[in-house]
């Protein structure tokens, strides 16, 4: 029996932050809730993973009540369970699925462990425009630098990845060693819109190759020797930060249109934290436009890691008959392209265990 | 009154129902394999009592000292059951869990029961059984190396827990002429903590889902940049 109207709980708790959403297939998001945890682990200069463990045990119900709140609803309310189960910290995300499946198993509901960035792949479907597959999606975030051909919902294809650092994590690096606090990705790319871009001369990594790979550790050290040979000052604080983000972003424009060109494509995604970078979302529009492209982001809150992506991708594998458990089991390394096709919404599957209590009460 | 519990603190699992008085379990020694297995256990048991999940009255959970993995996913398991079901949780230690079992068989003379910390801890609780045979504990668990042991009062001691198996001959010193009997290789379980937590329910000592949280004894597992800085200065003087 098709589920018209079905509510997903969706539970992020892959890295730093944890985010819970409720998300309904008829009346959208109807919740979301999250808490980083970005100022405790601050003073150790880096995500301590027994730390973020920890505190994700402590957030998630208060969170969850939350979402009910905002929501109006009630426990029982909620159909379906989506947690992710990977990639990202194995302690953290045990914490989120645990919680996900337990909650579901006393619910008697269907509960599916979902890919995180398949989460970041169809944040975009939480707007009110969203895209259709195909599309190229351009994944940018602290822990990833894709490029990826979303032939279909579940049928994804990887163009292109870094070969080293992550295009946000070469931020954080580029920004820490300019003295800015961790993580200081955003406030280098504040710095960067006061600076002159072509007051350092940097190297634009990987344009002089064919393909679809980037690498951001050269263009660091780069940063790393400019910065040593400067003189110090705020002013080449400003403009070494605007020429870094020029390299990058003219990097990163340049092989989504590679890719757009390549596959056929004419709608591109853009996911993950740096997506919110300004610069990037300027030159991105203005060459997509030139080349009839349709550039889609999901909104600003939903570019970082967050509960809402995770329900609106488990709810379409959900309504799909997709199910996991009650073993419950998380992949700390999980290749997206061992995703499979989502399957049209052919509704909720009953778990076993509901079968057996009706009958038995 | 029906009751679940749940214990993964060590390189056991199980899970365990008290149905009126009637306490079935499910223990399997299995390391890393306690996320894939707890949930079919409690669905198991469940099927075997014929008692809906509905009719739980309380959720009981080992909460640690213990693996910090391991105490985490009992507690996030509490958390998630006692959330959907509606009703509360009753947190207990896993250290008066081992002790419980030993008391069980042993009645009458106070317990040691130590789990190996690693890094050349343990953590210790020490416990006496009370008029009706529950251990009740004798000072509040610690974490410490095994030479800075000390017993209470009590000529007689029994001890239980993989801290013996580990650190046998560093306790020695304190343990060794006051112990009576070979100490049990044994794991905390959760029939074990369904005892206990008859006393808890009693006295209505149980607690909305949100508080089920581990206690890890070790709250300080990294260093700051500025603590890295200055050990890194210290030894540079040094
Ligand atoms: N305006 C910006 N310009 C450049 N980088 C930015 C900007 N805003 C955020 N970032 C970077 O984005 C990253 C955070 O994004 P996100 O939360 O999506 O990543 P993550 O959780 O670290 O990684 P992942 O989701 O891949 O596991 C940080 O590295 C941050 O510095």
């Amino acid at each position: 029996m098709a589920t018209p109207n079905l509510t997903t709980l969706g539970i992020e708790t892959s890295c730093d932050e944890t985010g819970l959403a409720l998300y309904n297939t008829e009346r959208g998001l109807l919740g979301h809730a999250l808490f980083s945890q970005i100022d405790i682990h601050a003073a150790y200069g880096g995500v301590v993973p027994e730390i973020a463990s920890r505190d994700h045990l402590r957030k998630l119900l208060p969170l969850l009540q939350e979402v009910l709140d905002q929501a109006g609803m009630q426990r029982s309310d909620i159909d379906a369970v989506a947690y992710t189960a990977g990639p990202g910290l194995v302690g953290a995300l045990l914490v989120g699925a645990c919680l996900g499946q337990s909650l579901a198993f006393a619910l008697q509901r269907p509960a599916l462990g979902v890919h995180h960035l398949e989460g970041h792949l169809l944040a975009p479907l939480l707007e009110a425009d969203p895209p259709q597959p195909p599309f190229v999606a351009l994944l940018v975030s602290g822990g990833h630098t894709q490029l990826i051909a979303v032939r279909a919902l579940g049928d994804y294809e990887l163009l292109g990845d870094t070969l080293d650092d992550a295009t946000g994590e070469a931020f954080d690096k580029c920004a820490q060693l300019m003295g800015l606090p961790y993580p200081g990705g955003p406030a280098l790319a504040r710095l960067a819109e006061e600076g002159d871009p072509t007051a350092f001369k940097l190297a634009r990594p990987m344009l002089d190759r064919p393909g679809l790979d980037f690498s951001f550790s050269g263009l660091k050290t780069q940063v790393a020797l400019a910065w040593r040979d400067s003189a110090q000052d705020d002013r080449s604080r400003r403009d070494l930060a605007a020429s870094f983000q020029a390299a990058v972003v003219e990097t990163l424009v340049e092989k989504c249109r590679r890719a757009w060109t390549q596959t056929g494509f004419s709608t591109l995604v853009v996911a993950g934290g740096v997506g919110a970078n300004r610069r990037l979302r300027a030159d991105l529009r203005e060459l997509a436009s030139r080349d009839g492209v349709q550039v889609h982001y999901p909104r600003p809150e939903f570019c970082t890691d967050n509960g809402a992506m995770i329900a609106v991708a488990g709810a379409l594998r959900l309504a799909g008959g997709e199910s996991s458990g009650p073993a419950i089991s998380v992949r700390p390394r999980w290749p997206l392209a061992e995703l499979t096709r989502i399957a049209e919404g052919s509704g909720l599957r009953a778990q076993g265990p509901e079968e057996l209590d009706s009958a038995r009460s | 009154m029906n009751l679940l519990a749940i214990d993964t603190s060590t390189e056991a699992c199980s899970a365990a129902l008290w149905v009126d008085g009637r306490i079935l379990e499910r223990f399997e020694v299995a390391p890393r394999k306690h996320a894939e297995l707890l949930l079919p256990m409690i669905d198991e048991l469940l099927l075997e009592a014929e008692l809906p999940r509905s009719a739980l009255d309380a959720i009981v959970f080992g909460r640690g000292p213990g693996s910090f993995t391991g105490v985490r996913l009992a507690a996030s398991v509490a958390q998630g059951l006692a959330f959907g079901l509606g009703i509360p949780v009753i947190p207990l230690s896993s250290l008066a869990a081992l002790a419980q079992a030993e008391a069980d068989e042993h009645p009458g003379l106070p317990i040691a029961a130590m789990i190996d910390a690693r890094m050349g801890e343990i953590y210790l609780g020490l416990y006496k059984p009370d008029a009706e045979g529950l251990v009740v504990a004798l000072n509040a668990e610690r974490v410490l190396p095994p030479e800075q042991v000390q017993l209470g009062t009590e000529a007689q001691w029994r001890a239980v827990g993989s801290g013996w198996q580990t650190y046998g001959k560093a306790l020695s010193g304190e343990l060794g002429s006051r112990l009576q009997g070979q100490p049990q290789p044994r794991y905390p379980r959760a029939a074990a903590l369904l005892k206990l937590a008859q006393r808890e329910a009693r006295s209505s000592r149980w607690q909305t889902p949100e508080h089920a949280q581990p206690l890890y004894l070790r709250d300080k597992v990294a260093l700051t940049v500025s603590e890295r800085l200055e050990q890194r200065r210290l030894a540079a003087v040094g």
